[in-house]
Protein backbone atom coordinates (compact mmCIF):
# COMPACT_ATOMS: atom_id res chain seq x y z
CA UNK A 1 0.00 0.00 0.00
CA UNK A 2 2.92 2.50 0.36
CA UNK A 3 4.24 1.38 -2.61
CA UNK A 4 0.72 2.45 -4.41
CA UNK A 5 0.93 5.60 -2.36
CA UNK A 6 4.25 6.16 -3.62
CA UNK A 7 3.85 5.89 -6.73
CA UNK A 8 0.58 8.35 -6.86
CA UNK A 9 2.63 10.56 -5.50
CA UNK A 10 5.23 10.66 -8.13
CA UNK A 11 2.46 11.36 -10.98
CA UNK A 12 1.32 14.31 -9.17
CA UNK A 13 4.99 15.23 -9.32
CA UNK A 14 5.27 14.91 -12.88
CA UNK A 15 1.81 16.79 -13.12
CA UNK A 16 2.52 19.39 -11.18
CA UNK A 17 6.21 20.37 -12.99
CA UNK A 18 4.27 19.93 -15.91
CA UNK A 19 2.44 22.77 -14.84
CA UNK A 20 5.28 24.72 -13.53
CA UNK A 21 6.97 24.58 -16.93
CA UNK A 22 3.82 25.75 -19.12
CA UNK A 23 2.24 27.85 -17.21
CA UNK A 24 1.31 30.98 -18.62
CA UNK A 25 1.26 33.46 -15.19
CA UNK A 26 3.45 33.50 -12.66
CA UNK A 27 1.09 32.68 -10.19
CA UNK A 28 0.29 29.29 -12.04
CA UNK A 29 4.02 28.86 -11.23
CA UNK A 30 4.57 29.52 -7.65
CA UNK A 31 1.14 27.41 -6.93
CA UNK A 32 2.36 24.68 -8.72
CA UNK A 33 6.03 24.79 -6.81
CA UNK A 34 3.74 24.80 -3.75
CA UNK A 35 2.35 21.79 -4.61
CA UNK A 36 5.47 20.27 -5.62
CA UNK A 37 7.08 20.89 -1.99
CA UNK A 38 4.02 19.11 -0.63
CA UNK A 39 4.01 16.43 -2.36
CA UNK A 40 7.81 16.12 -1.72
CA UNK A 41 7.33 16.12 2.26
CA UNK A 42 4.64 13.24 1.85
CA UNK A 43 7.57 11.41 -0.31
CA UNK A 44 9.98 11.94 1.82
CA UNK A 45 8.22 10.50 4.74
CA UNK A 46 6.41 7.35 2.71
CA UNK A 47 10.29 6.92 1.43
CA UNK A 48 11.75 6.92 4.90
CA UNK A 49 8.72 4.21 6.09
CA UNK A 50 9.78 1.85 2.77
CA UNK A 51 13.68 1.88 3.60
CA UNK A 52 12.99 1.40 7.34
CA UNK A 53 14.50 4.79 8.37
CA UNK A 54 12.42 7.14 10.27
CA UNK A 55 15.05 10.18 10.40
CA UNK A 56 13.82 11.32 7.02
CA UNK A 57 11.10 12.64 8.48
CA UNK A 58 13.32 15.52 10.04
CA UNK A 59 14.03 16.00 6.15
CA UNK A 60 10.38 16.48 5.36
CA UNK A 61 9.90 19.21 8.64
CA UNK A 62 12.56 21.08 7.21
CA UNK A 63 10.46 20.95 3.83
CA UNK A 64 7.22 21.88 5.12
CA UNK A 65 8.60 25.20 6.67
CA UNK A 66 11.19 26.26 3.91
CA UNK A 67 8.35 25.96 1.56
CA UNK A 68 6.22 28.23 3.27
CA UNK A 69 9.03 30.56 3.29
CA UNK A 70 9.91 30.40 -0.12
CA UNK A 71 6.59 30.94 -1.07
CA UNK A 72 5.88 33.98 0.94
CA UNK A 73 9.07 35.41 -0.17
CA UNK A 74 8.17 34.88 -3.87
CA UNK A 75 4.62 36.56 -2.92
CA UNK A 76 6.23 39.37 -1.37
CA UNK A 77 8.95 40.12 -3.83
CA UNK A 78 6.81 39.65 -6.69
CA UNK A 79 4.32 42.41 -5.99
CA UNK A 80 7.72 44.78 -6.18
CA UNK A 81 8.54 43.39 -9.39
CA UNK A 82 5.64 43.70 -11.28
CA UNK A 83 4.95 47.21 -10.20
CA UNK A 84 8.35 48.18 -11.49
CA UNK A 85 8.40 46.40 -14.84
CA UNK A 86 5.00 48.36 -15.63
CA UNK A 87 6.27 51.47 -14.83
CA UNK A 88 9.52 50.84 -17.01
CA UNK A 89 6.93 49.74 -19.77
CA UNK A 90 5.35 53.20 -19.20
CA UNK A 91 8.49 54.91 -20.37
CA UNK B 1 -6.11 -5.73 16.60
CA UNK B 2 -3.30 -5.40 14.24
CA UNK B 3 -5.32 -6.23 11.11
CA UNK B 4 -7.71 -3.70 12.11
CA UNK B 5 -4.60 -0.84 12.17
CA UNK B 6 -3.69 -2.18 9.20
CA UNK B 7 -6.26 -2.17 7.17
CA UNK B 8 -7.64 1.37 8.31
CA UNK B 9 -3.70 2.91 7.44
CA UNK B 10 -4.31 1.22 3.77
CA UNK B 11 -7.63 2.94 3.74
CA UNK B 12 -6.34 6.25 4.68
CA UNK B 13 -3.36 5.77 1.98
CA UNK B 14 -5.86 5.06 -0.74
CA UNK B 15 -8.14 7.62 -0.08
CA UNK B 16 -4.99 10.53 0.42
CA UNK B 17 -3.34 8.98 -2.58
CA UNK B 18 -7.04 9.14 -4.97
CA UNK B 19 -7.13 13.11 -3.43
CA UNK B 20 -3.68 13.68 -4.72
CA UNK B 21 -4.20 11.96 -7.97
CA UNK B 22 -7.60 13.95 -8.51
CA UNK B 23 -5.92 17.55 -7.33
CA UNK B 24 -2.76 16.56 -10.12
CA UNK B 25 -5.59 16.24 -12.89
CA UNK B 26 -6.87 19.18 -11.72
CA UNK B 27 -4.00 21.45 -11.89
CA UNK B 28 -3.65 20.02 -15.29
CA UNK B 29 -7.15 20.31 -16.95
CA UNK B 30 -8.37 23.23 -15.78
CA UNK B 31 -8.75 26.61 -17.35
CA UNK B 32 -7.24 29.55 -15.61
CA UNK B 33 -5.28 29.97 -12.48
CA UNK B 34 -8.47 30.12 -9.72
CA UNK B 35 -9.82 27.18 -10.67
CA UNK B 36 -6.55 25.72 -10.55
CA UNK B 37 -6.13 26.95 -7.21
CA UNK B 38 -9.04 25.70 -6.19
CA UNK B 39 -8.49 22.21 -7.18
CA UNK B 40 -5.17 22.50 -5.46
CA UNK B 41 -6.17 24.06 -2.77
CA UNK B 42 -8.64 22.21 -1.56
CA UNK B 43 -7.73 18.56 -2.40
CA UNK B 44 -3.86 19.41 -0.88
CA UNK B 45 -5.10 19.46 2.45
CA UNK B 46 -7.04 16.70 2.69
CA UNK B 47 -4.65 14.53 1.12
CA UNK B 48 -1.76 15.48 2.77
CA UNK B 49 -3.93 14.82 6.72
CA UNK B 50 -4.92 11.36 4.73
CA UNK B 51 -1.85 10.33 4.00
CA UNK B 52 -0.33 11.25 7.23
CA UNK B 53 -2.83 9.53 9.38
CA UNK B 54 -2.52 6.51 7.21
CA UNK B 55 1.56 6.46 8.13
CA UNK B 56 0.60 7.08 11.72
CA UNK B 57 -1.67 4.12 12.05
CA UNK B 58 0.76 2.39 10.18
CA UNK B 59 3.89 2.18 12.78
CA UNK B 60 3.77 1.61 15.82
CA UNK B 61 7.19 3.92 17.15
CA UNK B 62 5.55 6.65 19.89
CA UNK B 63 8.54 9.64 18.44
CA UNK B 64 7.73 8.87 14.53
CA UNK B 65 4.04 9.24 15.64
CA UNK B 66 5.06 12.92 17.35
CA UNK B 67 6.93 14.32 14.79
CA UNK B 68 4.11 12.86 11.86
CA UNK B 69 1.66 14.77 14.02
CA UNK B 70 4.09 18.37 13.97
CA UNK B 71 4.04 17.63 10.26
CA UNK B 72 0.15 16.99 10.04
CA UNK B 73 -0.38 20.05 11.98
CA UNK B 74 1.97 22.65 10.27
CA UNK B 75 0.54 20.82 7.18
CA UNK B 76 -2.93 22.20 8.22
CA UNK B 77 -1.85 25.51 8.64
CA UNK B 78 0.86 26.26 6.34
CA UNK B 79 -1.11 24.85 3.54
CA UNK B 80 -4.30 27.31 3.53
CA UNK B 81 -2.73 30.03 4.46
CA UNK B 82 -0.14 29.53 1.28
CA UNK B 83 -3.35 29.29 -0.89
CA UNK B 84 -4.61 32.35 0.50
CA UNK B 85 -1.66 34.63 0.30
CA UNK B 86 -1.32 33.16 -3.64
CA UNK B 87 -5.07 34.51 -4.40
CA UNK B 88 -4.72 37.30 -2.67
CA UNK B 89 -1.22 38.46 -4.80
CA UNK B 90 -2.94 37.64 -7.76
CA UNK B 91 -6.06 39.43 -7.33
CA UNK B 92 -3.86 42.25 -6.33
CA UNK B 93 -2.44 42.19 -9.19
CA UNK B 94 -5.16 42.19 -11.67
CA UNK B 95 -5.25 38.71 -12.38
CA UNK B 96 -8.95 38.00 -13.85
CA UNK B 97 -10.51 34.98 -13.52
CA UNK B 98 -11.48 33.22 -16.83
CA UNK B 99 -15.12 33.58 -17.74
CA UNK B 100 -17.42 32.06 -20.14
CA UNK B 101 -17.27 34.65 -22.49
CA UNK B 102 -13.70 34.90 -23.02
CA UNK B 103 -13.61 31.50 -23.34
CA UNK B 104 -15.56 31.62 -26.32
CA UNK B 105 -14.08 34.84 -27.66
CA UNK B 106 -10.27 33.57 -26.95
CA UNK B 107 -9.48 29.83 -27.26
CA UNK B 108 -6.13 30.32 -28.67
CA UNK B 109 -4.98 33.70 -26.98
CA UNK B 110 -3.75 33.05 -22.79
CA UNK B 111 -4.90 35.90 -20.81
CA UNK B 112 -1.72 37.41 -18.64
CA UNK B 113 -2.25 40.35 -16.74
CA UNK B 114 1.36 41.23 -15.88
CA UNK B 115 3.65 42.35 -18.55
CA UNK C 1 13.11 14.70 -14.46
CA UNK C 2 16.27 16.52 -13.12
CA UNK C 3 17.52 16.80 -16.70
CA UNK C 4 13.76 18.28 -17.90
CA UNK C 5 13.82 20.94 -15.04
CA UNK C 6 17.47 21.85 -15.72
CA UNK C 7 16.27 22.52 -19.87
CA UNK C 8 13.71 24.55 -19.09
CA UNK C 9 15.43 26.56 -16.67
CA UNK C 10 18.53 27.15 -19.71
CA UNK C 11 14.80 27.54 -22.31
CA UNK C 12 13.03 30.40 -20.44
CA UNK C 13 14.12 34.09 -20.57
CA UNK C 14 11.69 35.00 -17.47
CA UNK C 15 13.69 35.26 -14.66
CA UNK C 16 11.53 34.64 -12.63
CA UNK C 17 9.97 31.59 -13.53
CA UNK C 18 13.75 30.47 -13.73
CA UNK C 19 13.63 30.75 -9.59
CA UNK C 20 10.65 29.05 -9.26
CA UNK C 21 11.62 26.31 -11.46
CA UNK C 22 15.63 26.07 -10.11
CA UNK C 23 13.74 25.88 -6.23
CA UNK C 24 12.09 22.72 -7.92
CA UNK C 25 15.20 21.90 -9.16
CA UNK C 26 16.13 21.23 -5.07
CA UNK C 27 13.38 20.01 -4.23
CA UNK C 28 13.98 16.95 -6.84
CA UNK C 29 17.73 16.74 -6.35
CA UNK C 30 17.14 16.81 -2.23
CA UNK C 31 14.43 13.50 -3.23
CA UNK C 32 16.70 11.81 -5.15
CA UNK C 33 19.34 12.06 -2.48
CA UNK C 34 16.84 10.91 -0.19
CA UNK C 35 16.36 8.01 -2.56
CA UNK C 36 19.96 7.27 -2.01
CA UNK C 37 20.06 7.16 1.38
CA UNK C 38 22.14 10.47 2.05
CA UNK C 39 20.16 11.93 4.76
CA UNK C 40 22.62 14.73 5.57
CA UNK C 41 23.54 15.98 2.25
CA UNK C 42 19.73 15.72 1.33
CA UNK C 43 19.19 17.82 4.51
CA UNK C 44 21.32 20.65 3.20
CA UNK C 45 19.98 20.62 -0.07
CA UNK C 46 16.64 21.01 1.64
CA UNK C 47 17.36 23.95 3.25
CA UNK C 48 20.24 25.67 1.05
CA UNK C 49 18.74 24.74 -1.90
CA UNK C 50 15.52 24.96 -2.25
CA UNK C 51 14.79 27.60 0.08
CA UNK C 52 17.34 30.02 0.99
CA UNK C 53 19.00 29.91 -2.30
CA UNK C 54 15.64 31.09 -4.61
CA UNK C 55 14.96 33.47 -1.99
CA UNK C 56 18.12 34.98 -2.31
CA UNK C 57 18.03 35.09 -6.57
CA UNK C 58 14.61 36.71 -6.36
CA UNK C 59 16.09 39.60 -4.14
CA UNK C 60 18.60 39.77 -6.27
CA UNK C 61 16.10 39.89 -9.33
CA UNK C 62 14.18 42.41 -7.63
CA UNK C 63 17.36 44.79 -7.75
CA UNK C 64 18.34 43.91 -11.37
CA UNK C 65 15.36 43.51 -13.22
CA UNK C 66 13.05 40.64 -14.76
CA UNK C 67 14.11 39.72 -18.22
CA UNK C 68 17.39 38.20 -19.25
CA UNK C 69 19.07 40.12 -21.93
CA UNK C 70 18.69 38.62 -25.14
CA UNK C 71 22.06 37.33 -26.58
CA UNK C 72 23.70 38.65 -29.75
CA UNK C 73 26.60 36.69 -30.58
CA UNK C 74 26.07 32.75 -30.82
CA UNK C 75 27.99 31.30 -28.02
CA UNK C 76 29.91 28.42 -29.97
CA UNK C 77 33.23 28.55 -27.91
CA UNK C 78 31.58 28.17 -24.90
CA UNK C 79 29.35 26.02 -26.02
CA UNK C 80 32.43 23.85 -27.22
CA UNK C 81 34.47 23.63 -23.99
CA UNK C 82 31.30 22.97 -22.32
CA UNK C 83 31.00 19.22 -24.85
CA UNK C 84 34.73 18.66 -24.13
CA UNK C 85 34.87 19.20 -20.35
CA UNK C 86 31.46 17.07 -20.13
CA UNK C 87 32.84 14.35 -22.60
CA UNK C 88 36.25 14.22 -20.33
CA UNK C 89 34.29 13.88 -17.46
CA UNK C 90 31.95 11.56 -18.99
CA UNK C 91 35.18 9.61 -19.84
CA UNK C 92 36.38 9.62 -16.27
CA UNK C 93 33.46 7.80 -14.91
CA UNK C 94 34.11 5.06 -17.47
CA UNK C 95 37.10 3.40 -15.05
CA UNK C 96 34.83 4.18 -12.06
CA UNK C 97 33.53 1.10 -10.55
CA UNK C 98 29.96 -0.07 -10.85
CA UNK C 99 27.94 1.62 -8.02
CA UNK C 100 27.61 -0.44 -4.88
CA UNK C 101 30.66 -2.36 -5.79
CA UNK C 102 32.94 -3.35 -2.98
CA UNK C 103 36.21 -2.89 -4.72
CA UNK C 104 35.36 0.58 -5.27
CA UNK C 105 39.11 2.53 -4.11
CA UNK C 106 36.45 4.48 -1.70
CA UNK C 107 35.37 1.48 0.39
CA UNK C 108 39.46 0.63 0.57
CA UNK C 109 41.15 3.43 1.67
CA UNK C 110 39.38 5.22 4.76
CA UNK C 111 36.16 4.61 4.75
CA UNK C 112 35.85 1.56 6.74
CA UNK C 113 38.24 2.80 9.43
CA UNK C 114 35.82 5.58 9.52
CA UNK C 115 32.78 3.26 9.81
CA UNK C 116 34.27 0.93 12.27
CA UNK C 117 36.55 2.97 14.45
CA UNK C 118 34.64 6.35 14.78
CA UNK C 119 31.99 4.95 17.30
CA UNK C 120 35.06 3.92 19.66
CA UNK C 121 37.03 6.92 18.61
CA UNK C 122 34.53 9.62 19.03
CA UNK C 123 31.43 8.06 20.25
CA UNK C 124 28.66 10.03 17.93
CA UNK C 125 26.16 8.07 16.43
CA UNK C 126 26.11 9.80 13.71
CA UNK C 127 29.36 9.31 11.02
CA UNK C 128 28.80 12.17 9.04
CA UNK C 129 28.76 14.17 11.85
CA UNK C 130 31.88 13.07 12.71
CA UNK C 131 33.80 13.07 10.09
CA UNK C 132 32.62 15.99 8.79
CA UNK C 133 33.82 17.68 12.43
CA UNK C 134 36.35 15.77 13.70
CA UNK C 135 38.15 13.94 10.75
CA UNK C 136 37.90 16.29 8.17
CA UNK C 137 38.00 19.37 10.57
CA UNK C 138 40.02 21.47 8.68
CA UNK C 139 38.16 21.14 5.30
CA UNK C 140 35.59 22.33 7.49
CA UNK C 141 36.95 25.28 9.10
CA UNK C 142 38.07 26.22 5.24
CA UNK C 143 34.26 25.85 4.71
CA UNK C 144 33.20 27.89 7.52
CA UNK C 145 35.82 30.63 6.56
CA UNK C 146 34.89 30.94 2.92
CA UNK C 147 31.02 31.68 4.08
CA UNK C 148 32.49 34.00 6.12
CA UNK C 149 34.45 35.78 3.32
CA UNK C 150 31.07 35.70 0.71
CA UNK C 151 29.59 37.94 3.82
CA UNK C 152 32.26 40.10 3.87
CA UNK C 153 32.45 40.64 0.24
CA UNK C 154 28.96 41.16 0.06
CA UNK C 155 28.71 43.85 3.09
CA UNK C 156 31.51 45.62 1.25
CA UNK C 157 29.98 45.94 -2.02
CA UNK C 158 26.07 46.45 -1.22
CA UNK C 159 26.03 47.79 2.50
CA UNK C 160 23.65 50.69 2.24
CA UNK C 161 23.60 53.88 4.66
CA UNK C 162 19.87 54.51 4.99
CA UNK C 163 18.92 58.59 5.96
CA UNK C 164 16.15 59.11 8.37
CA UNK C 165 13.45 60.43 6.03
CA UNK C 166 14.17 57.03 4.06
CA UNK C 167 13.12 55.40 6.90
CA UNK C 168 10.16 57.17 7.64
CA UNK C 169 8.85 56.87 3.73
CA UNK C 170 9.79 52.95 4.24
CA UNK C 171 7.73 52.98 7.13
CA UNK C 172 4.45 54.13 5.81
CA UNK C 173 4.47 52.37 3.09
CA UNK C 174 5.49 49.20 5.06
CA UNK C 175 2.53 50.13 6.96
CA UNK C 176 0.38 50.10 4.46
CA UNK C 177 1.52 47.12 2.98
CA UNK C 178 0.89 45.18 6.04
CA UNK C 179 -2.64 45.71 6.36
CA UNK C 180 -2.97 43.41 3.31
CA UNK C 181 -1.06 40.79 5.38
CA UNK C 182 -3.03 40.18 8.23
CA UNK C 183 -3.47 36.74 8.03
CA UNK C 184 -0.25 35.60 6.94
CA UNK C 185 1.26 37.81 9.47
CA UNK C 186 -0.83 36.07 12.15
CA UNK C 187 0.27 32.16 10.82
CA UNK C 188 3.74 33.71 10.55
CA UNK C 189 3.75 34.90 14.27
CA UNK C 190 2.92 31.39 15.45
CA UNK C 191 5.17 29.74 13.10
CA UNK C 192 8.36 31.53 13.62
CA UNK C 193 9.13 30.37 17.36
CA UNK C 194 8.42 26.81 16.17
CA UNK C 195 10.93 27.19 13.26
CA UNK C 196 13.81 28.72 15.65
CA UNK C 197 13.02 25.65 18.43
CA UNK C 198 13.77 23.66 15.28
CA UNK C 199 16.61 24.88 14.16
CA UNK C 200 18.13 24.94 17.59
CA UNK C 201 16.76 21.01 17.58
CA UNK C 202 19.03 20.50 14.53
CA UNK C 203 21.89 22.28 15.56
CA UNK C 204 22.26 19.72 18.59
CA UNK C 205 20.23 16.71 17.08
CA UNK C 206 23.30 16.46 14.67
CA UNK C 207 25.35 14.11 17.05
CA UNK C 208 22.68 11.55 17.16
CA UNK C 209 20.49 12.18 13.29
CA UNK C 210 21.19 14.05 10.35
CA UNK C 211 21.98 17.72 11.05
CA UNK C 212 24.35 20.00 12.49
CA UNK C 213 25.72 23.35 12.18
CA UNK C 214 24.95 24.26 8.42
CA UNK C 215 21.62 23.67 8.40
CA UNK C 216 20.74 24.69 11.39
CA UNK C 217 21.63 27.90 10.56
CA UNK C 218 19.94 27.87 7.46
CA UNK C 219 16.79 27.39 9.17
CA UNK C 220 17.48 29.83 12.12
CA UNK C 221 18.34 32.58 9.04
CA UNK C 222 14.87 31.78 6.83
CA UNK C 223 13.05 32.18 10.29
CA UNK C 224 14.85 35.88 10.55
CA UNK C 225 14.02 35.93 6.29
CA UNK C 226 10.19 35.50 7.30
CA UNK C 227 9.98 38.15 9.87
CA UNK C 228 11.70 40.49 7.53
CA UNK C 229 9.85 39.81 4.57
CA UNK C 230 6.13 40.30 6.38
CA UNK C 231 6.89 43.16 9.10
CA UNK C 232 9.45 45.08 6.99
CA UNK C 233 12.98 45.79 6.82
CA UNK C 234 13.15 49.00 9.24
CA UNK C 235 10.76 46.20 12.13
CA UNK C 236 13.75 43.70 11.43
CA UNK C 237 16.13 46.79 11.77
CA UNK C 238 15.41 47.40 15.29
CA UNK C 239 15.09 43.75 16.16
CA UNK C 240 18.61 42.33 14.90
CA UNK C 241 21.60 44.62 15.07
CA UNK C 242 23.13 44.47 11.75
CA UNK C 243 26.66 45.32 13.53
CA UNK C 244 25.68 42.61 16.24
CA UNK C 245 25.26 39.68 13.54
CA UNK C 246 28.96 40.75 11.91
CA UNK C 247 30.03 40.64 15.55
CA UNK C 248 28.72 37.16 15.73
CA UNK C 249 29.77 35.66 12.29
CA UNK C 250 33.68 36.68 13.33
CA UNK C 251 33.10 34.79 16.42
CA UNK C 252 31.49 32.05 14.53
CA UNK C 253 34.81 31.55 12.74
CA UNK C 254 37.03 32.40 16.09
CA UNK C 255 35.19 29.89 18.14
CA UNK C 256 35.70 27.54 15.82
CA UNK C 257 39.49 28.43 14.77
CA UNK C 258 40.25 28.35 19.06
CA UNK C 259 39.05 25.00 19.57
CA UNK C 260 41.63 24.23 16.89
CA UNK C 261 44.38 26.11 18.59
CA UNK C 262 43.79 25.16 22.35
CA UNK C 263 44.19 21.62 21.15
CA UNK C 264 47.21 23.00 18.94
CA UNK C 265 48.50 24.58 22.93
CA UNK C 266 48.70 21.48 24.30
CA UNK C 267 50.96 20.09 22.19
CA UNK C 268 48.79 17.97 19.87
CA UNK C 269 47.84 18.13 16.54
CA UNK C 270 45.17 20.88 15.21
CA UNK C 271 41.61 20.14 15.62
CA UNK C 272 42.04 16.83 17.90
CA UNK C 273 39.55 17.21 20.53
CA UNK C 274 40.65 14.80 22.93
CA UNK C 275 42.88 17.81 25.19
CA UNK C 276 39.55 19.16 26.23
CA UNK C 277 38.77 16.76 28.85
CA UNK C 278 40.77 13.77 30.76
CA UNK C 279 38.25 11.36 29.00
CA UNK C 280 39.24 11.41 25.25
CA UNK C 281 36.03 10.42 23.85
CA UNK C 282 33.93 13.16 26.08
CA UNK C 283 36.77 15.30 24.47
CA UNK C 284 35.76 14.72 20.68
CA UNK C 285 32.04 15.37 21.90
CA UNK C 286 32.91 18.72 23.29
CA UNK C 287 34.80 19.89 20.41
CA UNK C 288 32.24 18.54 18.34
CA UNK C 289 29.62 20.68 20.24
CA UNK C 290 31.83 23.70 20.12
CA UNK C 291 32.70 23.33 16.23
CA UNK C 292 29.03 23.12 15.12
CA UNK C 293 27.97 25.90 17.37
CA UNK C 294 30.56 27.95 15.73
CA UNK C 295 29.56 26.69 12.44
CA UNK C 296 25.88 27.68 13.12
CA UNK C 297 26.42 31.04 14.20
CA UNK C 298 28.52 31.87 11.34
CA UNK C 299 26.52 30.43 8.79
CA UNK C 300 23.01 32.18 10.22
CA UNK C 301 24.49 35.62 10.80
CA UNK C 302 26.16 35.71 7.08
CA UNK C 303 22.69 34.18 5.98
CA UNK C 304 21.04 37.68 7.64
CA UNK C 305 23.51 39.67 6.58
CA UNK C 306 23.86 39.03 3.24
CA UNK C 307 19.38 38.66 2.84
CA UNK C 308 19.68 41.82 4.80
CA UNK C 309 21.98 44.14 2.52
CA UNK C 310 20.08 42.93 -0.53
CA UNK C 311 16.61 43.22 0.51
CA UNK C 312 17.69 47.01 1.93
CA UNK C 313 19.21 47.51 -1.22
CA UNK C 314 16.27 46.63 -3.43
CA UNK C 315 13.66 48.40 -0.60
CA UNK C 316 15.63 51.49 -0.60
CA UNK C 317 14.50 52.36 -4.35
CA UNK C 318 11.03 54.71 -4.18
CA UNK C 319 8.30 52.29 -3.33
CA UNK C 320 5.47 51.98 -4.55
CA UNK C 321 3.26 55.18 -4.49
CA UNK C 322 -0.36 53.73 -5.91
CA UNK C 323 -1.06 50.91 -3.47
CA UNK C 324 -5.21 50.78 -3.41
CA UNK C 325 -6.80 48.72 -1.18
Amino acid sequence: MLIAALIAIFVVMIMAITRAILGPTLYDRILAVNMFGTKTVLLISILGFIMGRPEFLDIAIVYALINFISVIGVLRYSDNLIFKDSEQQKK
Amino acid sequence: METILEFSSSIFLLIGSFLCISGGVGILRFPDFYTRMHAVGVTETLATAMILIGLILHNPDFLVDIKLMIILLMTIFISPTASHALAKAAQHNKLMPKLDTDIKADNKKVTSSNP
Amino acid sequence: MLVGVAFAIIWMKDLLSISMLSGIYGLLSASFFVAMDAVDVAFTEASVGAGVSTLLMLVAITMTGRSEHPVRHKPLLALAVVFVTGSLLVYGTWDMPYFGSAEAPIHQHVAPRYINDSMQEIGVPNIVTSVLASYRAFDTFGEVVVIFTAGIGVLALLSVVRRQEDIEKIDSFNNSMHEQHLVLRIVAKMLIPFIMLFAFYVQFHGDFGPGGGFQAGVIFAAAIFLYTMLFGMSTAYRVINQSFMQILAASGVLLYGSVGVISLLNGKEFFDYSVLSSNPVTGQHWGIFLVELGVGLTVASVMVIIFFNFAGRSENSPPPVSKDS
